[in-house]
């Protein structure tokens, strides 16, 4: 399996050229990294070569690595029912930069990337009808970055005078409490505070780096 | 006489709607009695189960899946557990993923005797919602024997399930399975040949195999359109492959072959449900690796290592390799799949859910365009959509 996915991978890389900046095959999946200008055309390419036939977009979604120098990552999750076969196409941007829109390529994208928007903030050009779509209207920020703090800023309360739901910033009783099980003897992968100096090879929370 | 100006008509579908199957807003822009547009505004559920996720440890991250699509729980779970079994690199032990499938079938019952009985009332038929909840309190009775829980199981974890089953329940199972298609005889005497039902439901959104794969379908709707397609037969997961059943599919794709589908599905479940308590074999339920599944009561007595492990595991938890999956299953809905990112920590860096619903719900202005405003009811039925897992 994991073979006829290399081959996938090098039939895709081969074809789109300088499209595609890397593949790799890990955990048997197929995830391929391209250029954010050129998404439409991967897209294109994977639903319609004979070879691939992608022609099942099942998911868009957004990752955040504040670290990174683009933070966000978009991933597609296509699938393949002529050749049973998955693949992720992954590309960056970062908050300001728009992402091409391919809602033309698949019409499925286009809630999508309305969700995507929704969660976090990340712009798609071309889109016909980019509004909001999980949270409440009105609502402000991107819940899903993770700059966004869990409890949010504002709740709601029926108030009993105005006869109407109100909105108010967010009065916690205790703070939300975060504990730290990283645990000295076993299975330590990160950083303990105040260990700052006795190890380098720290994890910058980005799954694929290891 | 005037020259009138004829203005299309806006109505409000929802929030508050029986016939919504929950939270469901829909601005419905009607040209007569023909509607022209539809916007589905959702989200009125949202609970941000995903964010909530990322600041849970793996084994508090599964009972979130249990309250998305609360019809079926269990097989939200199983695409969780076996993402994370897929990054920790472990093998369920064979009578583990028996259990497994057995409960993901009457999770597919589950939904499937909800769904079309719910549907059936939302055209116009009243007896087969009050036939179908008595199964339904039968098989949640099935749940409780077996974890404690009706609806919220939590029971299906990484590694394995939670408890193994208490002696007597596979009999009784076996015994509901025997008499199980009768009722479905039944149901069909009801609805299949019944000249109102099928009024309402032949013809009304037809949805072409290209439409489908367009509109990123899944599960017995995709089916429904003439394409066979399955998760269970295709990429099987546990031990499906071993299974021998068949999966039915539509001719026409409109929402009476929808109902068709899922008809025909109960009674391969029933099929796999048998199947599964023939062969189950004896054995441990979950992964023999202390590091992931807790230890028995009875070892915590005895040993100080099973102590501190119990410990460990519910406090800290596991920590998972990093790593991302994209993982799949055939949830009685449609592709129900979790694409997990784990950075080496106890928690999940980003887990993201693939609900079936929400990709159905999306072509609802497609497959509503051009009909009447009663049929946007039988449309709604049709593609079986439950708010938990819209919204998330």
């Amino acid at each position: 399996m994991d073979a006829a996915l290399r081959d996938l991978g090098e039939l895709i890389s081969a074809s789109l050229g300088d499209a595609v900046s890397d593949f790799h095959v890990r955990n048997g999946e197929l995830a391929v990294e391209v250029k954010r200008d050129s998404i439409v055309k991967v897209l294109s390419f994977l639903r319609d070569d004979v070879n691939c036939q992608f022609k099942l977009l099942v998911d868009i979604c957004g990752v955040d690595y504040p670290s990174e120098e683009e933070r966000f990552e978009v991933v597609y999750n296509l699938l393949s029912l002529t050749h049973n076969i998955r693949v992720r196409v992954k590309i960056t941007t970062d908050e300001d930069t728009p992402v091409p829109s391919v809602i033309d390529v698949y019409n499925s994208a286009n809630w999508m990337e309305r969700e995507t928007w929704d969660m976090y903030g990340i712009y798609f050009t071309g889109h016909p009808d980019l509004r909001r779509i999980l949270t409440d209207y009105g609502f402000e920020g991107h819940p899903l970055r993770k700059d966004f703090p869990l409890t949010g800023y504002v709740e709601l309360r029926y108030d009993d005078e105005q006869k109407r739901v109100v909105y108010e910033p967010v009065k916690l009783t205790q703070d939300f409490r975060s504990f730290d099980f990283l645990s000295p003897w076993e299975g330590v992968q990160s950083q303990l505070p105040g260990d700052e100096k006795a190890d380098s090879t720290v994890d910058g929370g980005k799954g694929d780096a290891v | 006489m005037a020259e009138t100006e004829i203005k299309n008509f806006n109505i409000n579908f929802g929030p508050q709607h029986p016939a919504a199957h929950g939270v469901l807003r829909m601005v419905l822009e009607m040209d007569g009695e023909i509607v022209d547009r539809a916007d589905p505004h959702i989200g009125l559920l949202h609970r941000g189960t995903e964010k909530l996720i990322e600041y849970k440890n793996y084994l508090q991250a599964v009972p979130y899946f249990d309250r998305l699509d609360y019809v079926a729980p269990q097989n939200q779970e199983h695409a969780f557990a076996l993402a994370v079994e897929k990054l920790l690199n472990i093998e369920v032990p064979p009578r583990g993923q028996y259990i497994r499938v057995l409960y993901a079938e009457i999770g597919r019952i589950l939904n499937h005797i909800l769904n079309i009985s719910s549907y059936a009332m939302d055209v116009g038929a009243m007896t087969p919602m009050l036939w179908a909840f008595e199964h339904r309190e039968i098989l949640m009775e099935f749940c409780e024997r077996v974890c404690g829980a009706r609806l919220h199981m939590a029971y299906f974890r990484p590694g394995g399930v939670a408890f193994d089953m208490p002696p007597g329940l596979a009999e009784d199972i076996a015994k509901w399975a025997e008499e199980f298609p009768a009722f479905i005889d039944d149901l069909e005497t009801l609805l299949t040949e019944n000249r109102i039902f099928k009024q309402r439901t032949v013809d009304i959104a037809v949805v072409s195999a290209e439409q489908c794969y367009d509109w990123g379908f899944s599960g017995p709707n995709l089916r429904a359109s003439g394409i066979a397609w399955d998760l269970r037969k295709a990429q099987p997961y546990d031990v499906y492959d071993k299974m021998d059943f068949d999966i039915p599919i539509g001719k026409h794709g409109d929402c009476y072959d929808r109902y068709l589908v899922r008809m025909y599905e109960m009674r391969e479940s029933v099929k796999i449900i048998q199947q599964c308590i023939e062969k189950m074999p004896a054995g441990s339920c979950k992964v023999d690796d202390q590091k992931i599944s807790p230890p028995s009561r009875g070892d915590m007595k005895k040993s100080m290592e099973s102590l501190i492990h119990h410990f460990k595991l519910y406090t800290e938890g596991y920590h998972v390799p990093a790593g991302e999956t994209y993982t799949a299953v055939e949830a009685p809905k449609g592709e129900f799949a979790v694409f997990l990112v784990s950075d080496g920590t106890n928690k999940p860096y980003r887990c993201k859910i693939r609900a079936p619903g929400f990709a159905h719900m999306a072509a609802m202005e497609m497959m509503s365009k051009g009909h009447m405003l009663a049929d946007v009811v039988a449309v709604i039925g049709s593609i079986d959509i439950v708010f938990g897992e819209i919204d998330r």
